[in-house]
């Protein structure tokens, strides 16, 4: 039998054919079907077709791209705390809408995720109302107060995926190199934003000939390089487990190169913002565009558009932020920071492929299989016995993104009125239809 | 244009009777988020000259805090129906910000470290009075660029009108990229009057200062502030002007501000000038009912 799906869990056995089927981790490019019993992936490769899969169900691709479901190293929800802006539930709807099938959300909630029972929560809170899988990371100091580590252990045995100190940096080394120390006894991963406190303090946005004409107080880059180059000695100093959240800048890139040519357990991740957006989109004031790091200038946007491309830079991250008109219709100096990005992470990052900047398999690697090997979770390929998380893309069909019609609780959008080239289609989780675009 | 109407505005401040009424039945807000004397009360001045009515509307930070947005106190001030707005706030953008949620005519008082535009505008008729011209005079924009907003609208507004802009300060109040805005960068006051026309000196924003950016006021004083000696490396008749308040013996040294070449007086009286020349203008563009 084949039909378009339209029903909200697939048959048990569903055979996906006709796809152009797109594996980073197996640098797989090439048509063919999945077959997915359950909730998990039974076969793939281009022996699956209507005619080899039996009496499952079948959904015919019509040669579009079959991906692994996207993940998202970095989202963060108002769930605990600011339940306003966001939910887990929501987030997950917006995940789905943006063929994200795993997200891991952020530690700063309120309260902060530094305890057990709160990982317990977060657990328990996705599991009843999320669609798309959720990982939390834990704070890797109690409160992120940044004085006495978070227990690491406990935390990674609840689920804690990996530990992050917010959008904030932990200001003391002696504290960093601790954490560093004591998290690589568990594998435990090191998520860290980079911003030297005191050198960022009164800035909103990248410092230079913007920030002057607009008034602005400038956040240098050297804000982000100092930091990064200290957490660097101490990963060489105690050899723990480090990825830098979000770099916004070419000096950056210079600095995990060389981390990587020395062989240091150091990777990094970039928000699909700092990718397609600089400093002049602010224009008049616009607090859309703020955020933490700073938008930085053309020259560093192309510089971390090439660290994609070459494999230098290893995840790019939504950095999904929903902010309310509270925190927002402010002027700038005082407004939040932070952009909703869920639902327009794909279709903004196609723009790197369709400018030839970046292949897509190399672009759908930093979204799929980089993470989940940076997190140590199975999904993220199209391989037998892997968890049935898959997107169907479309990649050529433009669209305009409209802030009203977006999951998301809140509507803070850079992308605001943006084209787009590329969508997804139809998502799965764990083999269950979370998403279809059709609906 | 508008120092054409200046100048005018100016003869007119200085009869018996300085009433008009180009702007008789309208109504004048003046929304003041952070304390101002002179711009303020000159605004207000002009205004009533002008024949409008005006309110003064200060709006302590504590509204701010007590939360609400300014976008809230926009859409609550445009519902009593003003005609012309001022507006002065403590960030950059505010007054931006607040004219896109509001129907009648916005004026920026200042807004934070951006820009000050009838400020610009009463230095450059202040100029061009004693001169007579603007074109080729070379200004030296002296002190606390950083967080100036005097200095930004006049470096835009002297460079349209065909100035040479010089910027002087330590580098700690310098601001980034600030010779892409085209103005000759000098950190040596020595340096930077040589054979200057017009010496205008910033107030040193202490309020502003919440990191350490000069190590004391005396040390200021010694290599930044106006004196005679500095003053000497400037042209023989080459005017000082300071926006005010002044701090005596911070920025500029007491006897310079008194000194014949000084017209600091003059450009508060030329702020009424420029504000109701700014006002006029505004009124011929008014929406009739």
């Amino acid at each position: 039998m084949q039909s378009t799906p339209d029903q909200r869990s697939l048959s048990s056995t569903t055979a996906f054919v006709n796809a152009r089927l797109t594996d980073p981790a197996s640098n797989l490019d090439q048509r063919g079907g999945v077959l997915i019993r359950g909730d998990l992936i039974a076969d793939v490769g281009p022996h699956i077709a209507a005619d080899t899969v039996g009496d499952a169900h079948i959904i015919d691709c019509d040669r579009r791209v079959l991906a692994p479901g996207l993940i998202d190293m970095m989202v963060f929800t108002g769930e605990p705390g600011h339940e306003h802006r966001e939910t887990l539930a929501t987030a997950s709807r917006a995940a789905a809408a943006g063929g994200v099938t795993t997200i891991v959300c952020m530690p700063n909630t309120d309260p902060v995720i530094d305890d057990v029972a709160l990982v317990d929560f977060i657990l328990r809170r996705a599991r009843d109302t999320a669609l798309v899988h959720v990982h939390p990371m834990a704070a890797m100091t109690k409160g992120l107060m940044g004085e006495e580590m978070s227990e690491i252990g406990l935390l990674s045995e609840a689920g804690a995926i990996a530990f992050a100190h917010g959008k904030t940096s932990l200001a003391s080394a002696k504290v960093m190199r601790n954490v560093l120390a004591y998290a690589k006894d568990f594998g435990a991963l090191i998520v860290h934003h980079l911003e030297d406190p005191t050198l960022a303090m009164e800035g909103v946005m990248n410092e230079g000939e913007v920030a002057t004409r607009l008034g602005l107080r400038g956040i240098p880059t050297a804000a982000e390089t100092i930091m990064l180059e200290r957490d660097i000695r101490l990963v060489e100093l105690t050899g723990g487990r480090y990825h830098a959240a979000q770099i916004s800048c070419r000096a950056s890139l210079d600095i995990i190169r060389t981390a990587k040519l020395l062989g240091l357990p150091v990777t990094c991740g970039v928000s699909i913002n700092h990718l397609t957006l600089n400093e002049n989109d602010i224009g008049p004031y616009r607090t859309f565009f703020k955020m933490k790091p700073p938008l930085r200038s053309e020259d560093d946007r192309r510089a971390l558009v090439e660290g994609v491309a070459s494999g230098d830079i290893d995840v790019i991250v939504s950095a999904h932020d929903p902010r309310g008109a509270e925190g927002k219709r402010r002027p700038f100096a005082e407004a939040a920071d932070g952009a909703v990005g869920l639902e327009t992470m794909l279709g903004a990052a196609l723009r790197l492929y369709h400018n030839d900047e970046v292949e897509l398999l190399q672009l759908l690697r930093t979204l799929t299989v980089n993470p989940a090997t940076l997190l140590g979770i199975d999904s993220g390929r199209l391989a037998k016995g892997a968890p049935a998380d898959l997107v169907l893309v479309d990649l050529e069909t433009p669209w305009v993104v409209e802030p009203d019609l977006l999951r998301s609780k809140s509507k803070n959008t850079p992308f605001d009125a943006a084209r787009l080239q590329g969508r997804p289609l139809l998502t799965v989780v764990a083999g269950r239809l979370v998403y279809n675009y059709a609906d | 244009m508008l120092l054409d109407l200046s100048e005018e505005a100016a003869q007119l401040n200085r009869q018996i009777d300085k009433k008009r009424d180009d702007l008789r039945g309208r109504t004048l807000i003046n929304l003041f988020f952070e304390a101002s004397t002179r711009t303020q009360s000159s605004f207000e001045l002009a205004g009533k000259r002008l024949g409008a009515d005006v309110m003064n509307m200060a709006v302590s930070t504590s509204s701010v805090q007590k939360g609400e947005t300014l976008v809230d106190t926009a859409v609550t001030l445009n519902a009593m129906r003003p005609d012309l707005l001022v507006v002065r706030h403590h960030a950059a953008g505010a007054v931006e910000l607040l004219s896109q949620k509001v129907d009648c005519s916005v004026i920026n008082a200042g807004d934070g470290s951006h820009e000050h535009p009838t400020q610009a505008l009463l230095d450059a008729l202040t100029i061009r009075r004693h001169k007579g011209r603007i074109e080729g005079l070379i200004v030296a924009i002296c002190g606390d660029i950083l967080h100036s907003r005097v200095a930004r609208s006049n470096i835009l507004l002297l460079n349209t009108l065909g100035a040479r802009v010089r910027v002087v300060a330590p580098s700690t109040l310098l601001a980034s990229g600030i010779e892409r805005l085209g103005v000759e960068v000098y950190t040596s006051m020595r340096e930077g009057l040589a054979d200057v026309d017009i010496v205008m000196m910033l107030r040193l924003q202490r309020e502003r200062m919440t990191s350490s950016l000069v190590p004391s006021q005396r040390e200021y004083f010694h290599f930044f502030g106006l004196d005679f000696d500095k003053l000497a490396r400037a042209k023989p008749n080459a005017l000082v002007m300071h926006p005010g308040p002044m701090n005596r013996g911070v920025e500029i040294d007491s006897n310079v501000a008194d000194d014949v070449r000084s017209v600091i007086r003059e450009q508060v009286e030329m702020g009424v000038a420029v504000r109701m020349a700014v006002l006029q203008a505004l009124a011929r563009h008014l929406p009739n009912r």
